[in-house]
């Protein structure tokens, strides 16, 4: 690992000298990550630092608008990256045949799975989980079939728009499979509403519409460290948890492809890593070398991380939302 | 005014034609493979046409008894009520569910109300929600548009019943009925309109994926499987839905404008018993629950925080304004540009006609097949962060026009009729006829349009989000970025911020027309 | 008798309307005072209507000293004319309601407010320049109207019952002071009324607007001493 650092900074240090010192470089992500309090500033700032070039940012809506943006574009889009997919677009992606191999050797990654894709690179990940009030609801339901056993209700995103939805439908795929359709039908009387984007969702939760959302792992961790509120808490499952892998890869057709190289070698480094935990409230791809935030210490960690292969993700895509449409609808 | 203003109407109709139709036809000219659809869009097909019928239905059906209470009745602040009533439909979406939700959730103040009584609480999840949304946000409209009118009734009409000594009965028979037959379809189907298209209300207030509209269904299938042809399909079936209620509704006569003044009640001398007198005092003490309520609830939870709200939430207000009163502006001079073809077109029906329905065009748009198709357009001749501010005051103009259209024609051809000749006959022409005969006399509506556009636009969170980055952000936008950063605090000052800046320009506007008013 | 160019000339006129037809084929000499005369719904305004370009014809010519007029928009004809009502722009003071007839644009320069200023003496509105028309009585409104065509100084004035609305005393008043206006003038006036007494007391002509014909103009004395048949039912 350190000697792969050390060829990054290598290759950071003369970056401007074959770059350039006029260069743009444009990455598209989703909007949340340009966002004021995104880590989209933090990061323009340490890459211009070190590639003398400038960073322009393009925001679009989530992971899949984002993805759809760039088909929209095709091979005329003026991006050198796209940052913000996650492995169950990523198949969709690589079949655009808009993006080419990173040619990098990744730093090791702390990624509870392995990671070896020719185009994409993971810059952070977590776990779904239902999120709950410690002091509203003192013993959360531990499994599917608990929850849907139980009087707690749920709020959940629709997965034809959201990436948390989406991750929801394929958490239930990975760990009840053939039950799925049941269990669909078992959750929707739990379920107060379905909503466009986690930020609905996390609101109304927020405003006491329902005993849990549907978020990840990390989320108690912002209201820990940004608000000293430690009642938030994620509930384990006993089947394990599904994971979000956010990834970024560069562009076949961009217009600064040794640029958008270097940006994805610095991409693994601490300067990018370290501003992922409390700005994308997320966990790095690569923990910083002084640790994780304190706080993230207190945050449950699933025993069973459960993930689709790109392709099976995409395969299975269509159907597992059409058990969860009928499932819901029933 | 001659040739100028039919070539200047033609333009804007031109201009219409190519960002409503011409954005969809770009969009299907990029499409793969010709649209499909599945069952799933066909149940979003039902589940629209049916919420838009029963949200439309019930909206008109309640503004009747308000409307008629507020027409016969005259009190203190009876004015400002009216205005103050009309804030929901300015509302931005988003925000307005926020304040629903205060009021009607599950924590909200009618479930803890139930709570104390010992009653179970209710539920506004599912299709009820979306119908509660659309009664909260068009209810105000439909108040708006039976008010006027029984405001059109001549006062003469009032004072024969009176002399025959009509009972509310009589009057309700001869007077009313005829009116409400003239204005309730017009009202209906306007309102039936806007229910169609919606969207942020489906999806945050209905429920599950049962509560699926097409403006929706466009919206998944541009997003998740990047499906074109399907989303210019449904955006198709959308404009075709609006053009066949617009043609059951044709012929029937349309509702006098709504920006005239509705600030003087009907001088009658009916309904003075008690039992009458009580029974409009509680119509409009409830209506004015209902629709202040929630915004009340936006007010107590945000105005705390507005002192805390950091800096890009100001920066992206200031730009919002930019954009709204850009917005405004081009509102305006497209509907006074279409109004005054049309107006001069009236010997030629059918011509004046189809102009005033490409005017009205945008109420059955997909705004978000109009952003992608701009998107498409504009994409290879021009950055899209560049085009991103004014690419929504246009679209946001576009939207506005049908109100600002349905607010200025009634005026302008009242103007015309009774001025036109005099004018006319001292050669006031071209710009002189607009500045000093159009522009002084239509004051008062064109302040009002000119406000509804500017609040509508800054409460808009729509092609923005194609376009943005984080430069250009505007308030909604910004609004949505606080709560997708956990950050519910400051979204709800944000909140706030973008509800009082919302109202505050359409007073602004509104009462700038009324003063520039001179007859 | 005047040159065929000369004048108002309605060259084989016919109007057609919804249920409506209305023929004349006449002469008006140039600085005749002429009343239109006849009975209710007979056609007396969609004459002048015709005259002054918000009526269309339907066949024949109009012709002022030779020149066809069914080209020219009715601010460009050489006519003043005077509605029933509505003939000063509410929202516009008194005085701009005057300048209109100099310049629409409304712009004008010192040289020409100073003319409004010297019509408005002339008609007795010396102090109402900066009055909106709503704060004039009828009388008053009358005058800066007839001021206002004094300053266009059209050949031809026509008047649609403009003073219907006045009492009789002020109806004369508002007569004699058109006698005057175009005199000075040398203007040409065609002015409908359902009053025969209003004819006697200004015009020397009348034309009869009766049964779907406008006649040619007659001297007023010999009308009236043998009327025709359509004016004798109307004048009872």
């Amino acid at each position: 690992m350190r000697t792969t650092q050390l060829a990054t900074a290598f290759l950071l240090a003369t970056a401007p000298l074959c770059a350039g010192a006029s260069q743009t470089l444009t990455i598209y992500t989703y909007d949340s990550f340009v966002s004021d309090w995104g880590p989209g500033p933090v990061v323009r700032e340490a890459f211009e630092a070190v590639c003398g070039c400038t960073v322009d940012f393009v925001a679009a809506g989530d992971g899949a608008e984002l993805l759809a943006r760039i088909q929209l574009e095709g091979t005329r889009s003026r991006a050198d990256i796209v940052l913000g997919l996650d492995t169950n677009l990523t198949a969709r992606a690589a079949a655009t045949g808009l993006f080419a191999p990173h040619e990098l050797e990744a730093p090791s990654l702390d990624l509870p799975v392995a990671w070896d894709d020719p185009l994409f690179l993971p810059y952070d990940w977590g776990w779904f989980a239902f999120v709950h009030d410690r002091a509203r609801l003192p013993e959360p339901p531990e499994s599917f079939d608990a929850l849907i056993d139980s009087d707690v209700s749920i709020l959940i995103q629709d997965p034809r728009s959201s990436t948390p939805g989406l991750g929801l439908v394929k958490w239930v795929e990975a760990a009840h499979g053939d039950r799925a359709a049941d269990i669909w039908a078992g959750l929707a009387p739990r379920i107060v509403t379905v909503t466009r984007g986690w930020s609905e969702a996390y609101g109304l939760f927020l405003q006491g519409e329902a005993d849990m959302v549907l978020s990840y792992t990390t989320s108690p961790a912002y209201h820990l460290i940004a608000e000293d509120d430690a009642t938030k808490a994620a509930a384990p499952f006993d089947e394990g948890h599904y994971l979000q892998i956010e990834v970024a890869g560069m562009l076949a057709n961009a217009p600064n492809p040794d640029l958008a190289r270097d940006f994805l070698a610095f991409m693994l480094t601490e300067d990018f890593q370290s501003a992922i935990p409390t700005t994308n409230w997320m966990y790095p791809a690569v923990t910083p070398a002084e640790g994780l935030p304190e706080g993230f210490e207190t945050l449950m960690r699933p025993e069973t991380s459960l993930l689709f292969s790109p392709e099976e993700a995409a395969a299975i895509r269509d159907a597992a939302i059409e058990r969860w449409r009928d499932g819901l609808a029933r | 005014m001659g040739r100028g203003a039919l070539w200047a109407g033609g333009l804007v109709a031109a201009l219409l034609i190519a960002l409503n139709l011409g954005t969809l036809g770009a969009v299907a000219l990029r499409a793969d493979a010709p649209g499909r659809l599945g069952a799933a869009d066909w149940a979003a097909l039902r589940f629209t046409l049916w919420q838009a019928v029963v949200s439309a239905g019930l909206s008109v059906a309640l503004a009747v008894p308000v409307a008629r209470a507020l027409a016969r009745r005259s009190f203190p602040g009876r004015a400002l009520l009216i205005t103050a009533l009309g804030a929901p439909f300015l509302l931005p979406t988003l925000v307005a569910v926020l304040g629903l939700l205060a009021v009607f959730g599950r924590g909200g103040i009618v479930n803890h109300g139930l709570a104390a009584i010992g009653l179970g609480p209710v539920s506004i999840y599912g299709p009820q929600g979306v119908i509660l949304a659309h009664v909260f946000f068009n209810l105000p409209l439909a108040t708006r548009l039976i008010l006027q009118g029984w405001l059109a009734i001549p006062a003469e009409r009032f004072r024969l019943a009176a002399a025959l000594g009509f009972g509310p009965s009589e009057i309700a028979r001869h007077l009313e009925r005829p009116m409400l037959r003239e204005v309730l379809p017009g009202a209906f189907l306007v309102i039936f309109l806007i229910c169609l298209t919606s969207f942020a209300v489906a999806l945050t207030l209905g429920g599950g994926p049962r509560a699926t509209t097409v403006e929706l269904a466009i919206y998944q299938a541009f997003r998740l499987d990047f499906d074109l042809g399907r989303a210019a399909l449904l955006a198709l079936i959308q404009f075709g839905l609006c053009a066949v209620a617009a043609a059951l509704a044709w012929g029937v006569a349309s509702p006098a404008g709504f920006g005239a003044g509705l600030d003087r009640p009907v001088e009658r001398r009916d309904g003075g018993s008690l039992m009458l007198k009580a029974q409009d005092v509680a119509l409009v003490a409830l209506a004015a629950a209902f629709l202040l309520t929630p915004l009340a609830a936006v007010v107590a939870r945000g105005l705390p925080q507005i002192t805390e709200l950091p800096a890009p939430v100001w920066q992206a207000a200031g730009r919002s304004l930019g954009v709204a009163l850009a917005s405004a502006g081009l509102t305006i001079a497209c509907a006074l540009a279409l109004a005054v073809a049309v107006v001069r077109l009236a010997p030629r029906p059918r011509i004046a006609g189809a102009l005033e329905g490409v005017g009205l065009m945008a109420l059955a748009a997909s705004p978000l097949v109009i952003g992608t198709g701009l998107f498409l357009i504009l994409f290879p001749v021009l950055r899209p962060t560049a085009a991103a501010l004014p690419a929504t005051a246009l679209v946001n103009a576009a939207m506005a026009l049908p109100f600002a259209l349905r607010a200025l024609l009634p005026a302008l051809r009242e103007v015309e009729a009774t001025q036109g000749r005099l004018a006319d006959s001292l050669g006031l022409h071209g710009l002189a006829r607009l500045r000093l005969l159009i522009l002084p006399r239509l004051a008062r509506p064109l302040g009002f349009a000119a406000g509804l556009a500017a609040a509508l636009s800054m409460g808009d969170l729509g092609v923005i989000v194609l376009f943005a980055d984080a430069q250009t952000a505007t308030l909604p936008l910004q609004l949505y970025r606080l709560m997708g950063a956990y950050r519910m605090d400051d979204a709800a000052g944000a909140a706030f911020l973008l509800l009082a800046a919302s109202l505050t320009l359409f007073w602004i506007f509104d009462r700038g027309g009324r003063l520039g008013a001179r007859n | 008798m005047a040159r065929a160019t000369d004048g108002l000339h309605l060259q084989d006129v016919e109007i057609r309307q919804e249920g409506f037809r209305l023929t004349a084929d006449w002469t008006v000499a140039e600085g005749a005072r002429v009343a239109v005369l006849g009975p209710s719904g007979a056609g007396k305004s969609t004459l002048l209507g015709a005259i002054a370009g918000f009526v269309a014809v339907s066949a024949g010519r109009i012709l002022w000293a030779g020149r066809d007029l069914g080209l020219l928009t009715p601010g460009d004809r050489p006519l003043s004319i005077l509605f029933q009502d509505q003939n000063l722009f509410p929202h516009l003071t008194v005085a701009q309601n005057l300048g209109l007839a100099l310049r629409p644009s409304l712009r004008l320069d010192r040289a020409e407010w100073a003319r409004v200023a010297e019509a408005l003496e002339r008609v007795g509105l010396g102090e109402m320049e900066a009055r909106r028309p709503a704060q004039l009585s009828g009388g008053q409104a009358g005058r800066a109207a007839l001021a206002r065509a004094l300053l266009r100084a059209r050949p031809l004035l026509l008047l649609d019952e403009p003073f219907a609305a006045l009492g009789p005393a002020l109806k004369a008043e508002m007569l004699a002071l058109v006698a005057e206006i175009t005199a000075e003038a040398g203007a040409t006036l065609l002015m409908v009324t359902h009053d025969p007494r209003d004819a006697q007391a200004i015009t020397d002509q009348v034309i009869v607007v009766a049964e779907g014909a406008a006649s040619a103009p007659r001297p007023i004395a010999e009308l009236f001493a043998d009327p025709p048949e359509a004016l004798r039912a109307y004048l009872g």
